[in-house]
């Protein structure tokens, strides 16, 4: 076991952070949705159709160039509706609950490979490089499992899996059949579990050390040619249970957190449910509520769905000072900024901060120094990266190492930049443009 | 607030396409986004962000040059009035005739700028830059107070366009604008750039301060009478009027030179502010001063006659000319120094190896602070090339190793 000492980055303290370890129970969602989106490099080929019923765990489509990577139902119901956007892309299939019980039982006899690609467990895991969900084809170097989430008013994953340390063991035995090498546990100092055929890690510093892709940096980086995957400690234990008994669980603790909430807690629902069941008796009228967290989330509406890789619901308000007058000028210590040129810096970094979604400047030329290697604890030479992808110069890309990054690795690179520059979106089109070229 | 925001919004329909006035539609948005932060929110990845932007950056620059803009008009006052023989009037008085001095050299300097980025960012239907902000300022105060205003506005002209908008503008350029202005000036006009006449006006500014030099009067700088040293020790430097000066004056900045470059004490003041505010590398800042040290210290242990600024003393040395302005103003821009942190070590080391180096053993340039950093803005991409390569065949090396 190591334990790494990461300098870089920083972590934003914000308001609304779930204080109590109580979990809710969330009501009954009156539907249920998967959103082929969440399945990064997936295209979906539906298996069903409107008015079919499904049982929960049954896939409800597959990927267009791997047939056997299915995505599953989380419930047993009808299918609603298969909803498209523009050019007939699906955006999500929602399904009607019968609300009863019947769950699809896998043959945890078949070898684990079957057995996670049949179970929907496939496409919850990420492979670098491209981030995407991983390719059957090829058999990864190592696999990498997040156990705690750095990010912004992050649950703590741990206690989501406490009492299942026999589902991590057994999931740690399963994808050690799927790989050469090994299974590489990340936690936080003082958290770790001693998971038996697994190599723990401990990873200290600021956010973004919870990020997969820093934690593989900073113990075995990727190098062209090779792949690894990678998922969160849920996932893992999800695939352990799926080992054990057979079945999938659908079900997951969600944080729902920040300053448009009146108060923050943790609720166990199912994954796919409506934000409203989430959200019930809040007021989130003109706020913005993201799946995720503020940095790497997606905005979602009042009638959107628990999308399911996110174990977390923030809201935050739109805009809170209309028109701001001269804000750039500020000498308010309101107007927070994680550099000394406002007060704020003199009032310290303990008490709580509020932060709308404005972007607070226009996009400019990247002129200040350091800025995105100050915040992503990788030897990387960000800026250049990020102006290689600008360039397309895709022979850059690949010596600068963007096999080793996923977008979220520059999320609080996105949130301290000055020039205001979209660089998620920057870097999901260059890994995109690569991922097209290379397969 | 809400009456201003009304009428704002009551004249947006003129500037917009169609409208009377659609050909300053950037004007206008430069104006509305100067006076109210945009509302826009966050469309696509992170959520939240931070609450600086470039306008605040590029203020905070301008603020860390306040310390030295006002001593420098401050400076021009007080060499004006030694040298008509009037040391006696009032540190306001003295200020006030700085302060006309310097007005019509900002004036231009801005208004012929700012006018070609206008120009530029309604042609490429572009948000205005905040780049010209700091440049504007740092003109008038790299130029000698006696060069003629037409000069300032042509060099002005050619550096914007030439050296900033056909790059691409603020964030493209390669060469630093302001210095561009003033090699342009000094290749251009050389004979008003150096000498007797350039640093200390003689004449009234708005028919303040009327009066005729003295006869003891020489608007040689201090380098400038180093240059011309003879034998082998260092003739004791002296003022517009011939009395000694000490290097602690020459700290303090009460010696003839470029309005912002003279005073070491209010560059440092400016300096601390860039600093403190993170606005500016302190990697560049201090291998600019620890270069140029080093590299003084070096000519320093063989003195000669044939090349007089190996005269003087190495710490001295730091305190004359515009080494010290450039090394916390114009070394630390970010845009056309060095990019990588070691990058900025090296790059930094070698402005001050270099400022010195033309300094003393060129008898035709006395100040050469100012052309090592152009110099080091052509080679900062290659230093950085190669701080990147390394990286690229680390990388490379750990694939081959596995």
């Amino acid at each position: 076991m190591a334990n790494i000492k990461l300098k870089k980055g920083f972590d934003l303290n914000l308001q609304g952070r779930v204080t109590s370890t109580a979990i809710l129970k969330a009501p009954k969602s009156t539907l249920y949705a998967v959103v082929p989106d969440d399945f990064q490099g997936i295209i979906p080929r539906m298996e069903v159709k409107e008015g079919d019923h499904v049982e929960a765990g049954a896939p409800l489509f597959h990927d267009k160039t791997h047939e056997d990577i299915k995505v599953v139902s989380p419930v047993a119901g009808l299918v609603k509706e298969v909803r498209r956007g523009e050019r007939r892309k699906i955006e999500a299939v929602v399904i009607d609950p019968n609300n009863e019980s019947q769950r699809l039982m896998h043959d945890t006899k078949q070898d684990v490979k079957t057995l996670l690609l049949e179970s929907g467990l496939w496409a919850m895991m990420r492979q670098r490089p491209y981030d995407v969900v991983p390719n059957p084809d090829v058999r990864p170097r190592d696999i990498f499992v997040t156990c705690f989430d750095s990010a912004p008013l992050a649950p703590n994953l741990i206690a989501m899996v406490q009492d299942k340390a026999d589902y991590l063991a057994a999931g740690v035995k399963a994808l050690k059949q799927l790989t050469d090498g090994d299974v590489y546990l990340g936690f936080r100092p003082g958290e770790e579990m001693n998971v038996e055929g697994a190599i723990v890690n401990t990873f200290e510093g600021p956010h973004p050390a919870g990020n997969a892709g820093v934690q593989i940096a900073n113990t075995k980086p990727v190098n062209k040619g090779e792949v690894v995957w990678t998922m969160d400690v849920v996932t893992l234990s999800r695939i352990g249970e799926l080992a054990k008994t057979g079945f999938v669980s659908f079900d997951t603790v969600v944080a729902v957190s920040g300053e448009g909430i009146k108060e923050p807690r943790l609720v166990s629902a199912t994954m796919g449910c409506t934000m409203a069941s989430l959200l019930q008796d809040e007021d989130v009228d003109g706020k913005r509520i993201i799946c995720g967290n503020v940095l790497t989330g997606v905005k979602v509406d009042g009638n959107g769905w628990l999308r399911a890789p996110y174990r977390h619901v923030t809201v935050i308000p739109e805009v809170t000072k209309p028109d701001e007058f001269m804000g750039w000028a500020s000498l308010s210590p309101k107007r927070y900024s994680i550099y000394r040129l406002f007060t704020s810096w003199l009032m310290g970094r303990k008490k709580p901060v509020s932060m709308d979604a404005r972007v607070k400047g226009g996009e400019r030329a990247i002129v200040r120094l350091d800025e995105y290697d100050n915040m992503l604890p990788m030897d990387i030479y960000a800026e250049f990266l990020i102006k290689a992808i600008i360039a397309g110069d895709i022979d850059k890309m690949e010596k600068l190492g963007i096999f080793e990054v996923a977008p979220e690795d520059f999320a609080l690179a996105e949130y301290a930049d000055t020039s205001k520059l979209e660089l998620q979106r920057i870097v999901r089109e260059g890994l995109d443009k690569l991922r097209n070229e290379m397969e | 607030m809400n009456i201003l925001r009304k009428y704002m919004n009551k004249i947006q329909p003129q500037f917009r396409p169609g409208g009377k006035l659609a050909k300053l539609e950037s004007v206008y948005d430069g104006m509305e986004t100067f006076l109210f932060t945009p509302n826009t929110t966050s469309r696509c990845g992170a959520h939240i962000h931070d609450g600086n932007d470039m306008k605040r950056t590029m203020i905070t620059v301008v603020v860390a040059l306040l310390p030295a803009l006002l001593f420098g008009m401050y400076n021009i006052g007080l060499q004006h009035y030694l040298a008509i023989g009037q040391p006696d009037a009032t540190w306001l008085t003295m200020w006030t005739f700085g302060l006309l001095a310097m007005l019509p050299v900002i004036v231009v300097s801005y208004v012929v700028g700012l006018g070609i980025e206008f120009i530029g960012a309604q042609i490429h239907h572009k948000e205005i830059q905040e780049g010209f902000l700091v440049t504007g300022m740092l003109i008038p105060m790299i130029v000698p107070i006696n060069t003629p205003l037409w000069m300032v506005a042509v060099a002005t002209a050619f550096a914007v366009i030439f050296a900033k908008e056909v790059f691409g503008g603020t964030g493209m350029n390669i060469f630093n604008v302001a210095l561009i202005t003033r090699a342009v000036l000094f290749f251009g006009y050389p004979s008003r750039m150096s000498g007797d006449e350039a640093f200390v006006k003689i004449d009234s500014a708005f028919g303040m301060g009327q009066g005729t030099p003295v006869d003891a009067f020489s608007g040689a700088t201090p380098l400038g009478q180093v240059a011309t040293n003879v034998g082998d020790t260092l003739q004791p430097l002296h003022n517009v009027v011939g009395e000694p000066i000490s290097t602690c004056d020459a700290f303090m900045g009460f010696i003839a030179g470029s309005p912002g470059e003279t005073s070491m004490l209010a560059i440092l003041i400016g300096a601390a502010i860039l600093l403190i505010t993170g606005v500016a590398s302190w990697r560049v800042m201090c291998s600019v001063f620890a270069g140029g040290l080093a590299m003084a210290a070096l000519v320093h242990i063989a003195p000669t006659a044939t090349y007089p600024a190996t005269l003087i003393d190495p710490l001295a040395q730091l305190c004359y000319g515009g080494f010290a302005f450039a090394a916390v103003f114009m070394a630390t821009d970010p845009v056309t120094g060095a990019r990588t942190r070691i990058g900025q070590y090296i790059y930094g080391f070698l402005i001050g190896v270099f400022a010195i180096l033309i300094r003393v053993y060129n008898n035709g340039f006395p100040e050469g602070a100012m052309l090592a950093v152009l110099l080091m803005n052509a080679f900062a991409p290659l230093i950085d090339h190669c701080v990147v390569s390394f990286n690229i065949k680390r990388r490379l090396k750990r694939a081959a190793n596995k």
